[in-house]
């Protein structure tokens, strides 16, 4: 039984990494680029379902976290060369004039510089609860990117990074977010999930089972930092271009649609939605361009595709609370249940 | 620094300020009876400036005294609309499905603007009496300056009178005290809160237009950081507490002001001034200047 499961697991990611490959072969560059995308979006969509669906911790600052994430990665992999030529305006510290990583080990520095601010933001602010703590997550988000528009010798200001190293590739992005599922279900499944979990039911009643509040609210919430800050740091890598206005409130916005629409506190969830999601925001550039059938001319309305998005935000909230699929989890008994031969039935916590 | 240019900041400020104030009394009152950030508050704000704009467009400059009232009216009902389509379905929900809802409705308010207003900006129109300059013994003051906070006073003191005086104001107290209780004292609890709602909108109209009149630049994103910062107002000086929202706002608008007259390199860092005093304030005292201590129920 548990053998076989394993079995069906490692295939389906074999048979995954498969697709991938075929993938990059017959993809064109624009659809390559969604494709990295989705990936990255996983990666990004579960660092804030730990934080907010798991915890229950209600953070906005997920933009702030990816700022921190790419800056750090683009200044590391960026060629010295490349930096003279971005600096022309204030000449870059000489502490970072020269270095030039690798991506591996640029990912991971920009995740634990990431995960370090996280945790100096959250040792303060998750005193705080619900409303509070969303205002101060968004204001420190806020924060950091008025410190990237003014520290001009590190960040060059409003001009933003260009001619990062694009090293993002579909191996990067999708290998990236299969080892983010792998580490949440395992996450989930460990003690510490579980503790996360009573801290959203019930803080009180976790506190008096012996749960230390503080302790694993920073834990989940500078964990959620390092993803976030990967994320950023291979979005930045993917894109070529960053500079501070992209961080603004309307990412984290993004993030936090593919986590409600998903269900939230659900890994299986935000995995099919981040795809949906970031799918759909380019399919439906669409609405936003003017389409020309030949006799008839169909405006296009900027700014349409955000409309849609947001009804659809209110329209899950308001009627779907649950999302997707709420708190459910994939597994392989919903074949066997489809097949119509029960296994014996595995008892759920209802959540 | 000479007290002439002090004085000339402190008018500012002042102005400010009570631009603050009074869009932080919207923020206020509607925590204080639903325990809810209306993050809509800043687009309602938004929505007011863009109305009273087309109705000073449409009706002329010379009738301006009735394109404004116009544009109030307007943003009474559609804060009322806003509370009725977002916030009442959602009444028994988990606090984070009302948290989200607010975000949605107000990225939908702002992104719906950008489609129906266009993204450009517009410039307000300003009435020639709102734009005099006057010169007090080397201050000039712009005479919008001079009204805004007399106006925010004048409305101040009649909200104080409605809630402490009425009875509908006496039922909003009833409210957000206790949920329950007031309904079993038949109050309209429903009815109530979308009147807190529809004042909270009024007072962020004409925010919203004095707003428009001392910064004549509609945008459809206007709303967001004057939205935040109000809010962050309504926090320090304690949540809930109308006079602490007063108090916050000043605080925040001097604030801002004298931190760029006196330490002109942070200018770039004006935005953040708010967010780190709300930091600061959260850490040091959570229920602000003002507020009490809420006790947890179990």
């Amino acid at each position: 039984m548990k053998k076989e499961r394993i079995l069906l697991n490692i295939g389906a990611i074999l048979g995954f990494i498969i697709l991938l490959f075929i993938f990059n072969k017959t993809f064109d560059s624009y659809q390559m680029k969604i494709l990295n995308l989705c990936g990255i979006y996983i990666v990004l969509g579960l660092s804030m379902n730990l934080i907010n669906g798991f915890t229950g911790l209600f953070s906005l600052g997920h933009a702030g976290f990816m700022a921190v994430g790419a800056y750090t990665a683009g200044l590391l992999t960026m060629s010295p060369a490349m930096k003279e030529m971005n600096f022309f305006m204030k000449p870059i510290i000489p502490f970072l004039a020269k270095v030039e990583w690798p991506f591996l080990p640029a990912l991971l520095m920009a995740g634990v510089v990431t995960a370090f601010v996280g945790f100096l933001i959250g040792s303060p602010v998750l005193k705080l609860k619900d409303d509070y703590l969303a205002i101060a997550t968004l204001g420190f988000s806020e924060i950091i990117r008025v410190v990237f528009v003014n520290i001009q010798s590190v960040t060059n200001g409003a001009l933003g990074l260009k001619g990062l190293p694009t090293h993002t590739n579909i191996w990067w992005s999708w290998g990236t977010a299969m080892i983010t599922i792998v580490f949440m279900v395992f996450l989930m499944k460990s003690s510490y999930g579980r503790a996360f979990k009573a801290i959203r039911e019930d803080e009180i009643a976790a506190e008096a089972m012996g749960i230390s509040l503080f302790k694993h609210k920073v834990m989940s919430f500078t964990m959620g930092a390092f993803f976030a800050g990967v994320g950023g740091a291979l979005l930045g890598n993917l894109l070529g271009t960053i500079d501070p206005n992209m961080f603004r409130f309307v990412l984290t916005f993004n993030i936090l649609l593919i986590v409600v629409l998903g269900g939230i506190g659900s890994i299986t969830g935000t995995t099919i939605s981040a795809v949906i999601v970031t799918v759909a925001m380019e399919v439906l550039r669409v609405l936003d361009e003017t389409i020309n059938l030949g006799f008839v001319q169909i405006k296009g309305i900027p700014g349409m595709r955000m409309v849609i998005f947001s009804l659809l935000l209110m329209i899950v909230i308001l009627f779907y609370q649950q999302g997707l699929l709420g708190t459910n989890e994939f597994s392989w008994d919903w074949f066997s249940k489809i097949k119509g031969f029960k296994k014996t039935p595995k008892k759920e916590v209802k959540q | 620094m000479t007290f002439q240019v002090f004085l000339q900041h402190l008018t500012n400020g002042m102005s400010l300020g009570s631009l603050y104030a009074l869009i932080a009394i919207g923020y206020t009152m509607v925590y204080g009876i639903l325990r809810l950030i209306n993050f809509a508050h800043g687009d309602i704000f938004m929505i007011a400036t863009y109305v009273a704009f087309y109705a000073v467009v449409l009706l002329g400059m010379q009738l301006w005294w009735i394109a404004f009232p116009i544009a109030i009216i307007f943003t009474y009902l559609f804060g009322r609309l806003v509370e009725k389509a977002a916030y009442r379905p959602l009444r028994n929900s988990p606090r984070i499905s009302v948290l989200i809802s607010a975000i949605g409705v107000s990225f939908l308010i702002e992104n719906l603007a950008i489609v129906v207003f266009g993204g450009r900006p517009k410039a307000f129109p300003i009435p020639p009496m709102f734009n005099k300059v006057f010169n007090i013994s080397g201050v000039s003051i712009v005479s919008i300056n001079f009204f805004i906070p007399v106006i925010t006073v004048a409305l101040l003191i009649g909200l104080v009178y409605f809630i402490n005086k009425t009875k509908t104001g006496m039922a909003m107290r009833a409210v957000s005290k206790d949920y329950e209780a007031s309904r079993l004292m038949a109050i309209d609890v429903d009815k109530i809160i979308s009147l807190t709602f529809g004042i909270g909108s009024v007072l962020a109209a004409v925010g919203g237009i004095m707003w428009g009149l001392k910064f004549p630049k509609l945008e459809p994103l206007m709303g967001l950081m004057p939205g935040l910062k109000c809010f962050i107002a309504a926090v320090v000086g304690g949540i809930g507490d109308i006079r602490g929202a007063v108090l916050g706002g000043f605080i925040l608008g001097l604030g801002e002001i004298m931190l760029v007259a006196l330490l002109p390199e942070l200018t770039g860092y004006r935005d953040a001034f708010a967010f780190v005093l709300l930091i600061v304030i959260l850490l040091i005292k959570p229920t602000g200047l003002m507020g009490q201590k809420l006790s947890e129920k179990v």
